[in-house]
């Protein structure tokens, strides 16, 4: 055995020109990143005030920051797929050969699942929720901090596949038999296995935090049914995230067990049974999806009350509506694989549940348009994208029910009209949610708006790119064309090909408006100051802070009696009011144990993939030892003194007042 | 010194909660046991789908030896007493611990490692057994998930017995102030937990497996 495990220097893939103009671009963006940071001296700040912060506000924009990075990395990939497909028609062997387009597909389902949409939900669900129930931070601030860098771990693993090695072939879902060592004997299914672990438990840890701090941590007076409608979606999803992760976890532990020590869980021979895997990751994968799309729905829950200038319509039947997807989420698993070829009366179960979803979501689309209805709705950015997923996530429903027929599925299965409904719903569901979401809640973390020009220039795009690049692909399922194909022979497929290439080149341009609507935004940051804290006249106690928030969230918790708590605030001249004197508030200390053991844990996984066993363990004892030694640390805590909340206090609710009275 | 400053970091917390007319401060060893229940659900979970995945593949056995030819419930009997009685021993550890009796919560937790090593030290033996005799868990899917079950289970054991020798060394430096307390409630969870896991082990995999 070798001292370097499976490493070479053939694992870095110099013979492929796209690879290496990729290294060699992430190579000097990453040297100018460092060089301009500590021209300007800022390792002091990004240590102090970023990366070792337990505060939920700023982890909250790191998760954010990570998920817009990987969504340039996982649309870079789309276009790769859309251009190749366009280009190797007639026969042509395109420019990506199978072995590199393989994984780029891959890599596209990994990255925008699991570091992309779910980075993005976390990080708006930790920047928002704990204010909109009142709490100065999350119950437990460490363990949020290293849920952080667990996902960046997994993040971090994911782009080092890029340099050394190669990514998993097998298609995101990574099923066996393919995924196991006989058919898949690189390091690619390798690096999925331990991305996915490391961001899972991530994402695991994250919602028993946010479950804690919503049982427990809620705002006097603020009974459940009392709480804002973001913080139930989110509430959902985290139950659907502790209940569903684990059985990832699970799964990827037998695929590794498989892989590394001979077990024979999922191959083909010695009695193994690759249905479970598949069982088993669609019971995760399955509410996985609701776990992105549900906060998205209180998102624009929220969106709608609040532009409307009303109370949301139906609050407690969106709430049972949420319960109900949620719960119904565990209960649809199999119609992934109706053709596993399982008895007519499982398939018509596992189709009905599916269709049953319908309703809940149709309740909840009713709710949406009942509290438009004699409303004045203004139409700014954020509402834009919420009326673009009404109209874009009810087709993408619509072709769900289409699909959950099970004698249809047998048909359209694995074609590219699945592939169609699901960037229908999660784009048009959960994307433009976060969207809608990062616009509205955008003043509140950075303390300016965002260019409603530029956004505006943004939204057109990305929805007019996505008709453009998606629905065509639904035509193409009908034609026969199945998924994951690297060239095609059919010249009536061709058309389609191409306009789908052109709909992706649209949505490129609605990305890079928004790259210019944040250099414009950060440019004119004093014209688009937001000093009263509560820019769209909000109804819920995000709103009652600072923009930025204080770092103790709320000099005083708030006592609440009503669903809108900020607006009956301001009804009964609650508002901006400073007190005489302030009691000390109790806040956690920043802690570098949680990028410790993220960096630990990488090193852990890296060693796995490339069976370097002795750094593999040092790497896993680094991280228990740096985790227990903060568990023993008895000084994790400080107190704010009372007169830097009142001189804090005194300054915001007098601009507060003022641009109340403007 | 370090039991000082936290004595003083308590009576600190004291002295904010009654001076604030709301409760800003609240009690956060309560969240913490609720946090770690919450967790545990969560692992409940993993073994579940262990135990799914056993429930489909324990038939394959792919021409090999089948559950009745390998297990040896008296041995296991055994190995489940060591276990079941420590939860008891934890128990009373507990009892001491919310007493306030260091010498005896620190007795109770020994022996309860004791019979939690007793209990790893037989699984060991059984699963190195198995394995020298030709039946470890490369040959046949029934062997993988059997040994996949039982090795999750025991490798929780083995962690809970770390984390009961660093509880010990806590005890014995700091005494039982709250946080301590909290902590041991939690190991106390996860000791009782584990426990009704191996009912469940010892139900699915050795009795039904034997009949």
């Amino acid at each position: 055995m070798s001292f370097l495990g499976k490493i070479t220097l053939d694992a870095i893939p110099l013979h492929d020109p796209i690879l290496v103009v990729t290294m060699i671009g992430i190579a000097l963006g990453g040297l100018i990143l460092l060089g301009l940071i500590t021209k300007y001296k800022k390792w002091g700040v990004l240590w102090h005030g970023w990366i070792t912060s337990v505060d939920h506000k700023r982890l909250g924009v790191m998760y954010i920051i990570l998920a817009l990075i990987m969504l340039f990395r996982g649309f870079s990939d789309a276009i790769l797929m859309r251009s190749q497909l366009a280009l190797a028609t007639n026969g042509s062997p395109g420019y990506l050969p199978p072995e590199h387009y393989d994984q780029i597909f891959t890599a596209h389902g990994v990255i925008m699942i699991i570091f992309m949409a779910m980075p993005f939900m976390v990080g708006l669900m930790n920047i928002i929720l704990p204010l909109q129930i009142g709490a100065r931070d999350v119950a437990f601030p460490f363990l949020n901090n290293l849920s952080f860098w667990l996902t960046a771990s997994g993040a971090i693993l994911m782009n080092i596949s890029l340099v050394f090695g190669e990514f998993a072939k097998t298609g995101w879902v990574a099923y066996p038999p393919l995924s196991e060592l006989t058919f898949s004997p690189g390091v690619g299914v390798d690096y999925y296995i331990w991305a996915l672990q490391i961001s899972g438990l991530g994402t695991l840890l994250t919602s028993v935090n946010f479950l804690v701090t919503v049982f427990k941590m809620r705002a006097p007076g603020m009974t459940l049914m009392k709480m804002p409608i973001f913080t139930w979606t989110c509430t959902w999803a985290n139950i659907l995230i502790a209940a569903s992760f684990p059985i990832l976890t699970a799964v990827l532990a037998m695929l590794t067990l498989d892989r590394y020590m001979d077990f024979h869980f999922f191959t083909n021979d010695l009695g193994g049974n690759s249905m479970m895997y598949i069982n088993l990751f669609w019971a995760w994968g399955h509410p996985e999806v609701y776990i992105l799309v549900l906060p998205a729905f209180g998102i624009f829950s929220e969106i709608i009350s609040t532009f409307t200038g009303k109370r949301l319509f139906g609050y407690k039947s969106m709430i049972y509506a949420s319960g109900a997807i949620s719960i119904l989420g565990f209960v649809v698993w199999l119609h992934h694989f109706f053709t596993m070829g399982s008895s007519a009366n499982v398939n018509a179960f596992f189709g009905v549940m599916t269709m049953i979803i319908a309703v809940p979501t149709g309740v909840k689309l009713f709710n949406w348009l009942f509290t438009i209805y004699r409303g004045r709705l203004r139409i700014t950015v954020p509402v834009l994208w919420t009326l673009g997923f009404m109209v874009t996530f009810t087709i993408g429903g619509m072709t769900g029910v289409l699909l959950a027929i099970p004698g249809a599925d047998y048909v359209l299965h694995n074609s590219l009209f699945l592939i169609a409904h699901f960037h229908n719903t999660i784009i048009g569901g959960a994307v433009f949610g976060y969207l809608a979401g990062f616009a509205f809640w955008f003043p509140k973390a950075m303390g300016f708006k965002l260019n409603e020009k530029w956004g505006k220039v943004s939204f057109w795009c990305w929805i007019v790119g996505f008709f453009v690049a998606f629905m065509p692909l639904y035509v193409l399922g009908f034609l026969g064309m199945t998924r994951r194909l690297n060239h095609t022979n059919t010249p009536e497929w061709n058309f389609w090909l191409y306009l789908a290439a052109v709909g992706a080149i649209i949505i490129m341009f609605g990305i890079i408006a928004q790259v210019i609507q944040l250099y414009v935004s950060f440019r004119d940051r004093e014209a688009l100051d937001d000093e009263t804290g509560d820019p769209w006249n909000g109804h819920t106690l995000e709103w009652a802070t600072a923009s930025p928030p204080q770092a103790y969230n709320f000099a005083v918790i708030p006592h609440v009696d009503d669903i809108d708590a900020w607006t009956d605030m301001k009804e009964k001249g609650q508002a901006y009011i400073t007190k005489s004197s302030y009691s000390p508030i109790h806040m956690p200390k920043n802690t570098s144990a949680g990028v410790l053991m993220g960096a630990a844990l990488t090193i852990f996984c890296f060693a796995m993939v490339w069976h370097i066993w002795w750094l593999a363990g040092a790497g896993l004892i680094g991280a228990i030892a740096v985790f227990i030694k903060r568990c023993y640390c008895n000084d994790v805590d400080y107190y704010v003194q009372p007169d830097e909340i009142l001189e804090t206090e005194q300054a915001f609710n007098l601009s507060g007042r003022e641009g109340v009275k403007a | 010194m370090s039991t000082l400053s936290a004595d003083l970091a308590s009576t600190n917390v004291d002295a904010v909660s009654t001076h604030d007319d709301h409760h800003d401060h609240h009690d956060t060893s309560g969240d913490t046991v609720f946090g770690f229940w919450l967790y545990l659900m969560t692992d409940c979970l993993l073994f579940a789908s262990f135990f799914a995945t056993y429930a489909v593949l324990f038939m394959n056995t792919a021409g090999g030896v089948s559950g009745k030819d390998i297990f040896e419930l008296d041995f296991v009997a055994v190995e489940t007493a060591a276990l079941l009685l420590s939860s008891i021993t934890f128990g009373f550890a507990m009892i001491a611990a919310q007493g306030q009796k260091k010498a005896l919560t620190l007795a109770w937790l020994l022996v309860t490692f004791c019979l939690g090593a007793v209990f790893i030290g037989m699984e060991i033996y059984e699963f190195h057994h198995l394995i020298v005799n030709g039946h470890g868990p490369q040959h046949s899917a029934f062997l993988s998930s059997f040994f996949a079950l039982v090795g999750l289970h025991g490798l929780h054991v083995t962690a809970g017995l770390i984390w009961m020798t660093i509880m010990m060394i806590e005890v014995v430096r700091r005494g039982l102030g709250k946080a301590t307390v909290t902590r041991l409630s939690c190991l106390s969870l996860f000791w009782h937990f584990l426990d009704i896991v191996w009912i469940c082990v010892f139900t699915v995999v050795y009795l039904m497996g034997a009949m």
